[in-house]
């Protein structure tokens, strides 16, 4: 396991290089000059000259990259150009924002998603099943941002349930937390769900008809003993690769259900500092976001030694 | 069972206090368009960012919503008669947010700093500034290099707040001390900003929240459906196509007035090879442009009629609009025969907006209302930090663009149409017009002044660098309980007076 987890780190160094070069690259390459916005509605030229300076932006963007690269593996992550606060402090207030609503729909999609998976499979071709997979579908169709409005303006401008937006970090407040995590967790988890749903239903499908299976009910193992015991646990494994690789995703940033819901997250930050040319800012958040996501896949390499006893053996 | 029927009560016990949580007593929560940039006056840009000085700093004048200054750290000022001395008359009971007096001293510091400091925005804004004196503790002197008849509009704004003198020196925009009615807590970028009642305020009985919590909600109808919950007592930027629908709900009341703003159709007339062409190089394209588009029809099919027809770079009731150049009506036959003087029968160009549906829609209409009179508009349409760059670059031939307006009339015009103005990219120049404007600069008499604005106009109505379409009006949106609210044409919110009853 262990020598599992050091392999992957060390296959991650490069990863992270070339993730850090490309959005490098990339940006760079955007057409729009962060001064022109930073300077603000006026313009001065010589203000815009004296930022330029202090960003060194005038210097080849290979220097500028590897002065980067160099402060980044100090631990400074150079400051936000819109707003002069230091990257790092921003990644780490937004951070808690966004794993905690990507917890909480990874929850919602779970919850909903593989029980509905496992119904629909088990009651395959019957109306269960056909209206799980119209619902799934459903889930998958529609617009986050629709749905998101509309619960607002159903639940907490009509109904008056649920505040309509905001956040609260779980650990001081959870009763806030929970509250204003309802909604978005819901928006972002059923879109999910209905992916896990479909995914975790042909997976069972395809576990039902094996000949494992087959022996295990004609030993005379009731059927809940045969899903439960014998086939969930082989179809789990796609399952959870889907699942963390989602979740990896959800860590980036939900963009539209963090606007919707006026959520403080990496989506909102990356996107203002996108259209800002807030280089630092985007450089940071992706680079977050890929170790977010590296770490995502050793969890699922772990997971899978968990419950597939044969890969421990290799 | 039990545990069933108890987790259902405290369920819905949950669910039925909910309402009531939502609200803090005696905070004023306040739903801004975008988030703002830097806490420091002297380093900040946005338009929100002033909207939340206002309660965090205060600053030496002020203006009434009719453009009026009136006092507030400067309780008297006046010009020497050679106009080149400005000395102003200061509180002696106005205190900082750290406890320190304000006095003289600390405007001068202030003043210097946000004049001499590298990367400072304000020094444009006080470049007539030559030395600053401090005769006496309430007194401070302003030695002009030359009379400056837009300083006092200047010193209403970023360039008279006053920051506490010993937090000069540290992060000022991490935790910015002032000396207005609220004082700074915290900060969640993207999200909120807090502050809290500044008890030794000269002015204190006149703010009745003990909190203020600015929030940032990009999405107009987001922010309204988070002011019809109950989760904002009030916000800024309500769109024209919600207002109707907020005047008919009875939790709230909405308020509107124009805005110091212009917007309109830059036009590139000499800056690099994109301007070589009938529309950059014939100001009879221009002005059959001008009269293809029907200004009235343009705000009642994107703004539902509620932003005013406007050729002028002031806002309507400005006292610098000039009687003689009404909104005309529109008229293609006119048009016509002015592309037919011009020699060209078809004029084609493209047009850059900002891809927002706004800017599209605003985009098409002009197309549509512009090909019935000959001209054929193609539409660019980029993110506004591209748009900006190719626009300075010359990289454009026309372009939407609007300004959020100054209170000083300068501030609409100088910088734009000037030859060496930092914004006019088109580049365009007349060095009458560059004259009459630079003297408006340092005429301190505003029918004096009037008279040069007036004059100037009559070259760019004529020559049309810019083509003005329409003024925004900017509308608020409260909840029914708040009252004591005064609207500025600035946009901003001032928190005097405010109260939930």
């Amino acid at each position: 396991m262990l020598a599992l987890i050091g392999r992957r780190a060390l296959i991650a160094l490069p990863t992270l290089f070339l993730v850090s070069l490309f959005v490098f690259a990339l940006q760079r390459a955007l057409p729009g000059d962060p001064f022109l916005v930073i300077a603000g509605e006026e313009r001065d030229p010589e203000v815009i000259a004296r930022l330029r300076e202090i960003y060194r932006m005038d210097d080849p963007v290979v220097v500028q990259f590897f002065a980067w690269l160099g402060q980044v593996v100090q631990g400074d992550f150079g400051r936000s150009l819109r707003t002069g606060e230091p990257v790092l402090a921003l990644i780490l207030q937004k951070l808690p924002v966004t794993l905690q609503l990507a917890i909480a729909s990874i929850i919602v999609a779970i919850g909903i998603g593989i029980p509905a998976g496992i119904i629909a499979a088990r009651r395959k071709d019957t109306v269960v099943d056909y209206s799980a997979s119209a619902l799934a579908l459903s889930g998958l169709s529609i617009p986050n941002f629709w749905l998101g409005i509309m619960l607002i303006l159903v639940v907490s401008v009509e109904l008056k349930w649920l505040p309509a937006s905001g956040y609260e970090p779980f650990f001081s407040n959870p009763k806030g937390a929970i509250e204003r995590l309802i909604m978005p967790a819901f928006v972002l988890g059923s879109g999910l769900a209905a992916f896990l749903m479909r995914h975790t239903r042909s997976a069972m499908l395809e576990v039902l008809r094996s000949d494992y299976v087959r022996t295990a009910r004609a030993k005379g193992l009731d059927e809940d003993a045969v899903v439960n015991r014998h086939a969930l646990r082989n179809a789990l494994v796609p399952i959870i690769t889907l699942s963390t690789i989602l979740f990896g995703e959800l860590l980036g940033g939900a963009v539209l259900t963090e606007q919707v819901f006026t959520i403080p997250g990496f989506g909102k930050l990356i996107v203002d500092a996108v259209f800002n040319r807030d280089y630092g800012v985007v450089q940071g958040v992706v680079l977050c976001t890929a170790i977010g996501f590296i770490l995502m896949n050793l969890l699922a390499d772990v997971l899978y030694i968990l419950v597939n006893p044969r890969l421990r053996a290799q | 069972m039990k545990l069933l029927t108890a987790l259902a009560s405290a369920t819905l016990l949950t669910f039925s206090a909910l309402p009531v949580l939502a609200q803090t007593p005696s905070t004023l929560r306040i739903g801004l368009q975008e988030d703002p940039d830097m806490l420091d006056p002297h380093k900040a840009r946005t338009f929100v960012g002033r909207i939340v000085f206002k309660g965090l700093c205060d600053k030496l004048l002020d203006i009434t919503p009719d453009l009026k200054l009136v006092p507030r750290l400067a309780t008297e000022w006046s010009f020497s008669s050679d106009g080149l001395t400005l000395t102003m008359k200061l509180r002696t009971d106005a205190k900082f947010h750290d406890g320190d007096v304000f006095n003289a001293e600390a405007a001068k510091a202030n003043i210097e700093r946000a004049r001499t400091m590298p990367d400072s925005l304000r020094k444009s804004e006080l470049a007539s500034v030559d030395s600053v004196e401090t005769p006496d503790a309430s007194t401070i002197v302003l030695k002009l290099k030359r009379p400056d008849a837009t300083l006092l509009a200047q010193l209403t704004d970023r360039a008279g707040m006053m920051l506490a003198p010993k937090s000069l020196a540290g992060d000022v925009a991490a935790k910015p001390v002032c000396s207005g009615p609220y004082k700074f807590v915290e900060r969640v970028q993207n999200d909120r900003i807090v502050l809290e009642r500044f008890k030794e305020h000269w002015e204190a009985q006149n703010y009745h929240f003990d909190r203020i919590l600015y929030r940032s909600i990009p999405d107009t109808t987001v922010r309204l459906a988070n002011l019809r919950a109950g989760e904002l007592d009030m916000l800024e930027r309500l769109a024209p196509t919600d207002v109707k629908s907020a005047q008919s709900d009875k939790a709230l009341k909405v308020a509107g007035i124009p805005n110091l703003g212009y917007q309109g159709i830059t036009i590139n007339t000499a800056n690099g090879d994109a301007a070589k062409q009938p529309m950059g190089m014939d100001k009879r394209v221009r002005q059959a442009l001008s009269l293809s588009i029907d200004r009235k029809v343009l705000s009642q099919v994107v703004f539902e009629g509620l932003y005013e027809p406007m050729i002028q770079p002031f806002n309507p009731g400005n006292p610098y609009v000039s009687a003689d150049f009404p909104v005309p009506a529109r008229d293609v036959a006119k048009a016509k025969a002015l592309l037919k003087e011009a020699g060209v029968a078809k004029v084609s160009v493209e047009l850059f907006v900002t891809n927002n549906p706004v800017d599209a829609q605003l985009g098409q209409v002009i197309q549509a209302m512009a090909a019935e009179a000959g001209i054929e508009i193609q539409i660019r349409s980029t993110e506004f930090a591209s748009q900006l760059r190719d626009q300075q670059q010359g990289k454009f031939q026309m372009s939407r663009v609007g300004w959020s307006g100054r209170i000083d009339p300068d501030g609409n015009l100088h910088q734009f149409v000037t030859s060496k103005g930092n914004q006019n990219d088109g580049k365009y120049s007349n060095a009458e017009v560059d004259k009459l404007l630079d003297e408006a600069r340092t005429v301190y008499d505003v029918a004096e002044r009037k008279k040069r604005y007036d004059a100037a106009q009559k070259f760019l109505q004529d020559e049309l660098p810019i083509v003005y379409l329409y003024n925004q009006t900017v509308f608020f949106a409260l909840r029914s309980n708040i009252s004591g609210f005064v609207i500025s044409p600035d946009g901003m919110i001032r928190l005097s007076g405010l109260k939930r009853s």
